[in-house]
């Protein structure tokens, strides 16, 4: 493989890296951060199951994200996961919960709209749907998983460490399963570009088992977010945990199964496929915002308890946040653009 | 599996459910014990009685410090309860004190030997059992603590009315005890021992309100 293919994909790698780091403190940080999962077993289990997420159900957000602009040359690729990555930081440091999904899509826009490419308006309507859908699914479904549970911890009382050990244990299954959800749903933002230009090539074991390009891709954008999991995640799972959500391990608890469920909703071909065979409305398979997922379910407690917990002013600040990202990413996406083009003479477009 | 200590995590917590419900019969049972010392010590008769009951009361204690070093070490060796741990600790300190106490009550009528006059015994007896139904009131408060947060202000609302219940009959028998004809060092003695043994319930209450707050801390 050349050195510039290898540089070229770094770029998706970095922004793997930034998604492991940020994105892994949606799912494991409150169980981190009040110290009810060491953070090396989180750690583990979210690198495992966000490489099995993205290997095997990564493909059907990753068709969405081609639908919307389908970038066919490296370095439009590079310019658009490095424009992506650098939104987020710009907007992590600003202190809002942002993510990778919507910095890929407003970066794909940038390079279409530098390139003279057409916007899918259709894909790019379901998208921001989803978008609008997955905080308000989460927080409904939080607001039902809390009510349940409450009833049903009322009625089976439980000791206090007996709560506590069958707490821990559902942390970490619903972590697992969060990271699994996460990987199948957001390794589109990090490797999506790359798949209509993959440098890799289908390798065939026994003649039995094939390893597509395309699953080669997702196992290097896995172990990109497993590395951003374990070198960067632990000060971002404590901040979670300590700082932005005041919540119980079972609130948490809640707010985690609530995140990846609908996670796992927007990338899983199986459900949608089983609800168009029932003549069902087919869920759209769009890369979904885990931040969004989280801070749905945690209002959706919130407004459960009264509302009075739910500090909307900051709500808005993070709707705002929403709202500016992907046109952040947009922008730098178009000006990476055209310095790679008009100072590196490299072709971003096809 | 990765750390988590799955058996060894389970194992613990259930060896900890075993040892605060011990030590919670345990602060029940000298309650009980007390509530027969007063009047064993009472009727004079019973000297070698009273103190066998004081060496009960003096290892009961001792187990129930062993118990509260072991919870205490487990909760932060195990970081179990990670949320409520400094809670449960402090709510197993203050009971200890209200073990440690019944005890002290039990050491200064063994060693200072009070004189109370016969027509003070039925008060005194009344008093005593008075607040031994308010730590057993507050037994039931630190047990739905552990178990069933619901109930916690039903139990902690008897801690309560047997409080207000104790604080009368201890004026009326420190009134009782300074309307006397006996000597005003000798009143001051009794008073003394009427008010250590109705500040037990004084603690009882401080504590019911401290799990009142914890169970609101707790509430999912």
């Amino acid at each position: 493989m050349e050195l510039t293919i290898i540089i070229f994909l770094l770029g998706g790698l970095f922004l793997g890296w930034s998604l492991g780091a940020n994105d892994a403190a949606n799912v494991f940080g409150t169980a981190v951060g009040t110290r009810m999962i060491q953070f090396k077993t989180a750690a583990i289990v979210c690198s495992i199951f966000v490489i099995l997420g993205a290997i095997i159900s990564g493909s059907g957000t990753t068709e969405t994200l081609g639908k919307l602009g389908s970038i066919n040359a490296l370095p439009g690729a590079f310019a658009a996961c490095i424009a992506a990555g650098l939104s987020v930081y710009i907007m992590t440091k600003s202190g809002l919960p942002v993510s990778t999904t919507q910095a890929i899509v407003g970066a794909i826009i940038g390079w279409n709209l530098y390139t003279g490419s057409s916007t899918n308006i259709q894909v790019l309507i379901t998208i921001l749907g989803t978008w609008v859908l997955c905080p308000i699914i989460a927080g409904l479904l939080s607001m039902l998983f809390f009510v349940i549970t409450k009833n049903f911890l009322q009625k089976a009382k439980l000791h206090i460490l007996r709560l506590d050990a069958y707490t821990r244990a559902a942390l970490l299954l619903a972590g697992a399963f969060g990271a699994y959800s996460l990987g199948a749903n957001n390794i589109a933002n990090v490797m999506g570009v790359f798949v209509p230009i993959s440098p890799f090539t289908d390798i065939n074991i026994l003649n039995d088992f094939n390893f597509s390009s395309k699953e080669q891709l997702f196992l290097l954008g896995g172990i990109a977010i497993a590395v951003g999991v374990f070198t960067y995640s632990k000060k971002v799972m404590f901040t979670v945990g300590n700082d932005l959500l005041k919540m119980s391990p079972v609130a948490a608890f809640i707010v985690v199964l609530a995140h990846s469920i609908v996670l796992f909703l927007f990338a899983s071909q199986g459900i949608s496929n089983f609800l168009q065979s029932i003549n069902l409305p087919s869920i759209p398979l769009v890369p979904v915002s885990s931040s969004q997922a989280v801070v749905g379910g945690v209002i959706g407690i919130g407004l459960l308890k009264g509302g009075k917990e739910v500090q909307w002013t900051i709500a808005r600040k993070i709707s705002m946040g929403w709202v500016l990202l992907p046109i952040l990413a947009a922008l730098i996406s178009f000006i990476i653009l055209f310095v790679l083009q008009n100072i590196f003479n490299l072709t971003v477009n096809y | 599996m990765f750390g988590l200590k799955s058996t060894s995590l389970f194992g613990e917590t259930k060896k900890l459910e075993r040892e605060i419900d011990e030590f919670v019969d345990i602060l029940s049972e000298v309650g009980l014990v007390f509530k027969s010392i007063i009047p064993t010590y009472l009727s004079s008769s019973a000297n070698g009685k009273f103190d066998e009951m004081v060496e009960q009361v003096k290892l009961m204690e001792s187990k129930a410090d062993k118990i509260t070093k072991e919870v205490e070490h487990t909760l932060y060796e195990e970081t179990l309860i990670p949320d409520a741990r400094s809670d449960v600790l402090r709510v197993l300190e203050h009971l200890d004190e209200v073990i440690g106490m019944y005890q002290g009550n039990c050491y200064h009528f063994s060693i200072q030997k009070p004189n109370f006059p016969k027509e003070f015994h039925d008060d005194l007896i009344d008093l005593t059992e008075t607040v031994v139904n308010c730590v057993e009131a507050l037994c039931l408060t630190v047990r739905s603590f552990f178990r069933d947060i619901k109930s916690v202000r039903d139990n902690a609302h008897k801690v309560t009315f047997y409080e207000k219940e104790s604080d009368i009959k201890f004026s009326s028998l420190a009134r009782k005890i300074f309307d006397s004809n006996l000597s005003l060092d000798q009143k001051m003695h009794l008073r003394y021992f009427v008010e250590k043994i109705d500040r037990i319930c004084d603690q009882a209450e401080d504590i019911s309100d401290e799990i009142q707050i914890y169970a609101i801390k707790r509430s999912v």
